[in-house]
């Protein structure tokens, strides 16, 4: 075995952000969201992600709002801790050791001190039961605090988010099943209150969430049959009311109360933010057509904000219930990846399927999703045990020209519906067209897809299990209106054989179809020029070689079986038993990554097609198969010189893994350098306008008013707002120091070659900043004032047209205060 | 937020021929005036003088017509059998026909009785032209001779009898007063130079000769007999260049369009092809009620004029300039929303602050109610009769998208006899369109199982369900026809291709298994 403990397997990006509810910031600029094994931070106005915090080693499971401090928030995760972090900063104040699996997590104003958690009964990993405890988070300085003063206070509830806090805290109300349980704290009793299962007329009277009115004595819990009941007069066990409210068709999903109690919003699989008007029941407003089925909504602690999870891994902002104003994005994993990953040769992004009827282009260096494609262009209807159509294919050229998709659609007692959409890139655009539709190109479904790599043809090729291949070619109809658009050109078979899978050669000059246990390999011309084959097993992958290695066609068989033959001879050059569950080439280089399947686990080998010796290999990956995976081109090429890391320079190997993790591989000085980029971090996303922005901005304005003298009085503040910008902006979201000495020394300074009646006013903001640094806040507080004013003289304003011995003086001083300024600012 | 996606209405391929320069250039005629006259019509010849008259030969008459008149201008009656072959002379002045009788007449075209009669032949005189120099007549007749005459003095030239059989077809040069060609039923083409006693080409189209053609340029001759339109080259001492055979009974009568770009061809068959002469693929056809016997082009293609068995005379002309603008300027009299959008053309100020107002976009009348989820009356706005007859694909469209929202069932059911009978007439009309077949059958069967129970209430819809009945039963048994012409097909396929070893080199070893036991050894990719 290769020593190899510099490639590690990581995480990279992609992780559910929908997981639990988002927390929206007092000021509402920030929302937090659990993703993965760390928070993230987002700007509510740009989308952008501003800070990850990570710390907790295993799966966060709930984020709250510290009430005593507007700038930080609690998290829980299973792997048994609370964490309190500062947000702004992104810094990690405290660590609070619960010592059990955390699920949610629950905290009220009236509280203080105390948390609410929810963590497995009877300290038991493996249980299905569930209860909330209070735990008293210990006063203390040290970074890491063991809280072990734990109190039960409800047994029996459900992991995630189904309780809510009432009126000033005074009772706690969870659901579970048929059974509302409410339990109040002075008392130290609870209520409970059941529903019969009843199942007539389609009732099904599950709760499935709770909310609590923050003002009153009520309680809203969402059904499974869409109704939402509000509970009244609960603290006595029997003469307790209940109103109902219908509308969802689906299960309520979530349900909130806005701050002020005013409102109700409820959301569910049809995708619809219902508000309810709490006073007057009947009145409610809609906000339809938000994506995925809506999981949680959020709102703002000043209520002008709400922020809706979505079954796609969508956060959608809403300003007010009425306009949609940002929606942040990940990525789009679903049950299972229907198309291959493939790699959009444009962006380099990954592109899979992602919200239903949508390809997702996601980029790998960004983490971010890029846009959704919509394929199937159909209003998409949210409803349970609808059959829908699905992107199954997806297939690029190799410049990005073309992009070519399979859709399908399977009802029970009727056809399968097949559409195959070709779509041609449009420069103006930027993005997809759809250019052809072929509808029923096959009569079932299509296995495989791939279009030739050859530079003079644009030719797609598919494969369906009628037994039939297709070549696709552009026809070009320069004549009519039409334009250019596809047809069928030829149609291929082999003994009625069903083809699983097809591969072009590196220059398009060959083409490998495999039918059950036979390759056959086509020419451009459509001669059947040879057949391999191997008996037992049926062929799964094939894939030809690259550069040095195009003589050679790999292919694996389901028995267990990797085979390479060489095409000059058309004879088998080697073949070894591994069960190959997945081969990958690599675009780029000869290399060709296969992920076996050995007992339960996966194994990675990287070989080239030539050479008998693995370049690479890695036992036991991760557990189960490895689904889909992809060689995604580098930006930039890594130069590391080991042998067994060099097969990562020129591109990264993806993949997903049984449970839908994207994975990656990674080297040392990858890493390093992902660090080194990370230092130097450009963007502020704390507000839409950037530090950044600010000082170039400012830079430009005031170039401009400098030469335009009714613009004096307005410079002055100005300016000294920039070097508040600079002073007062955290050092970490600022450019690099590097950059902005050289564009601050030119603001500052005054030139040489300008004139000296222009040269007045900068000496004079120059002065205005010296005061102000200098100076005391309270002038600088003024400093709008001071603008404002008629502090400057109109004979001031207009200027003398030389410098006087004093200003002059002045001014050399003020150029070495800034110098001096700005080496510390370059030392730090 | 995003916004309401509306009901695809797919594009189905058209199916039929493609559009081309030529199609448009064919297409744009009116529709055909038709006129009847006494008898088969067997020539048809233009005037070459404006306003372009023609003479139509039918039974025992020639009629004149004028460009557009449907009434004959003038009319020759004095034959005594079917006349034949009215032909103009170039200055337009004169008239020569043949008859049945033997005799060729001269006419004056403005005269009434015949200024020449030449007799001479022994049987009915089928050719009759004018030579280039205008002084003489060139005859041939179903007594196998062909003559020269003299118009002056109505004497007879010269008599050529080379010919075996009925000469039916003959063509003077344009460009030589003594150079002629014929064509006889004895399948051959003969040249015959009016200085020479014999002929001096012969050609042999292997099928009795129907009609012959010669270029403008007179280096190419067009002849067709049988099923056959052959083309010689003249210069090539009478080489044969190309044989068309795209008529499935005998061409009848040849002609070539004004700018010598295009041939024509008429037949029994009914076809009138047009042929590009460049590459003599047929790029237009058009079809006619009844068998043709002549055709001829006006000047300037300006109207195609066609004579047939049954004694019609067919007459398209070319749809002026002004009645195409015309058409163009009706469908721009489309309703403008000119008016209403007031301070289009306001130019925004330097510093105005720009307010852009969110586009509506129009959704069609189903699709709103689709939106709103109020499936069955978009089901009704679907069905409403305009759009079920002359858009059908909508209401298909909109029925298909109810069964993807799974609620086509509700859709259809809760309906009156009216409601249910405009239903049916709609599946009837439309459930074996292949484009339609798959949503619609499911539609079917959808209706059969929801109304099951008043079957036999209603004698409409029982009426419409037998009909449905039928038409899904004559369906099948179509299918099924197919189905075994396909078998037919593929087995005269298989057998027609030639069976082609698939080269395997170094045949000699298997390129299986054995070969990777004792070839090279593979790369072990077990990891230590």
């Amino acid at each position: 075995m290769v020593a190899h403990g510099e490639i590690h397997v990581v995480h990279r990006g992609g992780n559910k952000i929908n997981f639990r509810e988002t927390v929206i910031t007092n000021d509402s600029r920030f929302l937090l969201c659990a993703s993965g094994e760390s928070v993230k931070v987002y700007s509510s106005s740009s989308e952008e992600c501003v800070h990850d915090l990570q710390g907790h080693t295993d799966l966060v499971s709930g984020i709250v709002r510290n009430p005593s401090n507007h700038l930080q928030v609690y998290s829980c995760s299973a792997d048994g801790t609370v964490r309190l972090w500062d947000f702004t900063d992104g810094i990690l104040i405290k660590t609070f050791i619960i010592g059990y699996p955390i699920y949610s997590i629950y905290i009220s104003e009236n509280h203080g001190g105390v948390v609410f958690v929810v963590v497995p009964m009877a300290n038991d990993k493996s249980s299905e039961l569930f209860q909330l405890v209070a735990v008293h988070l210990p006063l203390s300085g040290d970074q890491e605090v063991e809280a072990r003063e734990l109190s039960a206070v409800l047994c029996d509830v459900s992991p995630s988010g189904a309780a809510s806090f009432g009126r000033k805290g005074e009772y706690i109300a969870a659901v579970k099943g048929l059974q509302l349980e409410v339990f109040f704290f002075k008392k130290q009793k609870s209520h409970r209150f059941f529903l019969k299962s009843g199942n007539k007329k389609g009732a099904k009277n599950a709760f499935t969430c709770v909310s609590c009115h923050p003002k009153e004595d009520c309680i809203a819990t969402g059904h499974e049959d869409g109704k939402i009941r509000l509970w009244r007069n609960f603290n006595q066990k029997k003469e307790y009311t209940y109103s109902t409210l219908h509308w969802h068709h689906g299960a309520v999903n979530t349900l909130q109360f806005t701050p002020e109690g005013t409102n109700l919003l409820s959301g569910g699989i049809e995708s619809v933010l219902v508000q309810w008007h709490y006073t007057q029941e009947n009145q409610k407003d809609f906000l339809p057509r938000l994506g995925g089925a809506i999981t949680h909504i959020a709102v703002s602690p000043d209520g002008s904000l709400f922020c809706t999870s979505h079954s796609d891994n969508k956060i959608t902002i809403i300003q007010s219930c009425v306009k949609v104003s940002a929606i942040i994005q990940g990525l789009v994993k679903g049950e299972g990846v229907r198309t291959d990953l493939t790699i959009d040769p444009r962006s380099k992004a990954l592109v899979l399927n992602g919200k239903p009827g949508h390809l997702q282009f996601y980029s790998l260096h960004r983490d971010k999703l890029l846009y959704n494609l919509d394929i199937v262009q159909q209003e998409y209807i949210h409803e349970e045990g609808l059959d829908q159509f699905e992107v199954v294919k997806a297939a690029f050229d190799t410049r990005g020209n073309w992009l070519a998709t399979v859709e399908e659609r399977t009802q029970k007692g009727s056809e399968l519906e097949i559409n195959l959409k070709l779509w041609a890139y449009d420069e103006q655009t930027q993005s997809f067209m759809l250019n052809t539709t072929v509808t029923a190109p096959h009569e079932d479904q299509i296995t495989a897809m791939c279009f030739s790599p050859s530079p003079e043809t644009t030719m797609l090729v598919t494969i369906s299990f009628d037994g039939h291949f297709k070549a696709w070619l552009l026809a070009d109809h320069s004549d009519t209106k039409e334009g250019a658009c596809w047809s069928c050109d030829f149609v291929g078979g082999y003994h009625h054989l069903k083809p699983g899978c097809c591969c072009f050669s590196a220059d398009g000059s060959l083409l490998a179809v495999g039918f059950q246990e036979v390759v056959t390999v086509w020419s451009p011309s459509w001669e059947l020029l040879t057949t391999l084959s191997q008996p037992p097993g049926a062929i799964r992958d094939l894939c030809f070689g690259r550069l040095s290695c195009s003589k050679y066609l790999l292919g694996t068989s389901t028995k267990n079986q990797l085979c390479c033959w060489n095409l000059l001879t058309c004879s088998l050059e080697w073949s070894t038993p591994v069960d190959v569950s997945l081969l990958q080439a690599d675009p780029l280089s000869e290399n060709m990554a296969a992920f076996c399947s050995q007992s339960g686990c996966s194994d990675l080998f990287v070989f080239k097609p030539g050479e008998p010796r693995p370049l690479y290999s890695q036992k036991a990956l991760c557990t189960g198969k490895v689904q889909r995976a992809v060689f995604a081109p580098r930006d930039q090429m890594l130069e590391s010189c080991e042998e067994h890391a060099q097969w990562l320079n020129r591109s990264q190997l993806y993949f997903f893994t049984q449970h839908m993790d994207l994975m990656t591989f990674s080297t040392k000085t990858e890493e390093d350098r992902l660090l080194a980029s990370s230092k130097r971090l450009m963007v502020d996303d704390s507000v839409a306008v950037t530090p950044f922005y600010l000082l170039l901005g400012k830079h430009r304005q005031q170039q401009e008013a400098l030469t335009n003298p009714m613009a004096e009085r307005i410079q002055l503040p100005q300016g000294s707002i920039a070097i508040k910008e600079l002073l007062y902006t955290p050092a970490h979201v600022l450019p690099s120091a590097s950059f902005l000495c050289s564009m601050f020394v030119r603001s500052l300074l005054i030139s040489s070659s300008s004139a000296s009646e222009e040269k007045e006013p900068v000496e004079e903001e120059m002065e205005s900043e010296e005061e102000d640094s200098e100076g005391e806040a309270e002038l600088r507080d003024a400093r709008q004032d001071l603008g404002g004013s008629a502090a400057w003289g109109p004979g001031e304003e207009l200027g003398a047209p030389a410098l006087t011995k004093a200003q002059e003086r002045e001014l050399r001083r003020v150029k070495h205060f800034d110098h001096s300024w700005l080496s510390s600012v370059l030392e730090c | 937020m995003a916004s309401f996606k509306s009901t695809k209405i797919p594009i189905y391929p058209k199916l039929g021929e493609k559009v081309t320069p030529d199609t448009l250039y064919w297409k744009n005629y009116k529709a055909p005036v038709q006129i009847k006259e006494f008898g088969a019509v067997t020539s048809i010849d233009f005037s070459s003088l404006a306003p372009h008259n023609y003479a139509v030969t039918a039974s025992t008459r020639i009629h004149i017509y004028g460009p557009f008149s449907t009434e004959p201008v003038k009319t020759f009656t004095r034959f005594k059998d079917t006349a034949y072959s009215g032909k103009f002379r170039s200055d337009g002045q004169l008239l020569v026909a043949g008859c049945e009788d033997s005799m060729v007449r001269l006419f004056d075209v403005s005269g009434k009785v015949a200024l020449r009669v030449f007799k001479g032949h022994t049987k009915g005189v089928h050719v009759t032209d004018f030579t280039s120099d205008c002084y003489h007549i060139l005859t041939g007749s179903d007594d196998y001779t062909c003559r020269l005459w003299d118009i002056p003095n109505s004497t007879e030239l010269t008599s050529y009898k080379e010919h075996t059989d009925y000469i039916r077809c003959g063509i003077t040069s344009k460009l030589n007063r003594d150079i002629f060609i014929t064509g006889s039923y004895d399948h051959t083409l003969r040249v015959f130079d009016a200085r020479v006693e014999k002929s001096v080409m012969t050609m042999d189209h292997s099928q009795p000769v129907e009609s012959v053609l010669l270029y403008p340029s007179e280096g190419l001759l067009v002849s067709a007999g049988g099923r056959y339109v052959k083309v010689w080259d003249l210069l090539k001492g009478g080489q044969p260049l190309v044989s068309l055979k795209n008529h499935h009974k005998t061409v009848t009568c040849l002609s070539l369009s004004s700018n010598g770009q295009r041939l024509l061809s008429a037949s029994l068959d009914r076809h009138v092809k047009i042929y590009n002469t460049t590459n003599y693929k047929v790029v237009h056809n058009f079809d006619y009620a009844a068998s043709i016997l002549s055709l001829a082009l006006a000047p300037d293609d300006e109207s195609i004029v066609v004579g047939m068995t049954n004694g019609v005379l067919s007459i398209k002309h070319r749809k002026s300039p002004e009645e195409k603008r015309e058409m163009a300027g009706k469908q721009r009299m489309q309703p403008v929303y000119r008016i209403f959008v007031k301070g289009r053309n306001y130019v925004p100020k330097k510093d105005d602050f720009l307010v852009s107002k969110p586009v509506k976009s129009h959704l069609a009348k189903y699709d709103k109610q689709l939106k709103k989820f109020n499936i069955s009356k978009a089901l009704d706005t679907a069905l409403e009769s305009w759009r079920r007859n002359r858009k059908p694909e909508i209401t298909v469209a909109v029925m298909k998208e109810l069964d993807r929202r799974g609620t086509l069932k509700n859709a259809l059911a809760g309906r009156d006899e009216q409601n249910l009978s405009q239903l049916l007439n709609f599946l009837i009309g439309n459930v074996v369109d292949p484009r339609f077949t798959p949503v619609l059958v499911t539609a079917t069967e959808m209706i059969l199982d929801i109304y099951q129970a008043v079957v036999g209430q209603s004698s409409v819809v029982d009426r419409q369900l037998v009909r449905l009945q039928e038409l899904v039963e004559r369906e099948v048994d179509y299918q099924q026809d197919l189905l075994e012409v396909l078998g037919m097909l593929d087995t005269l396929f298989a057998a027609s291709l030639p069976r082609k070893e698939v080269p395997c080199p170094g045949s000699s070893r298997p390129n299986g298994l054995a070969e990777g036991s004792l070839g090279a050894p593979g790369p072990q990719l077990k990891a230590a």
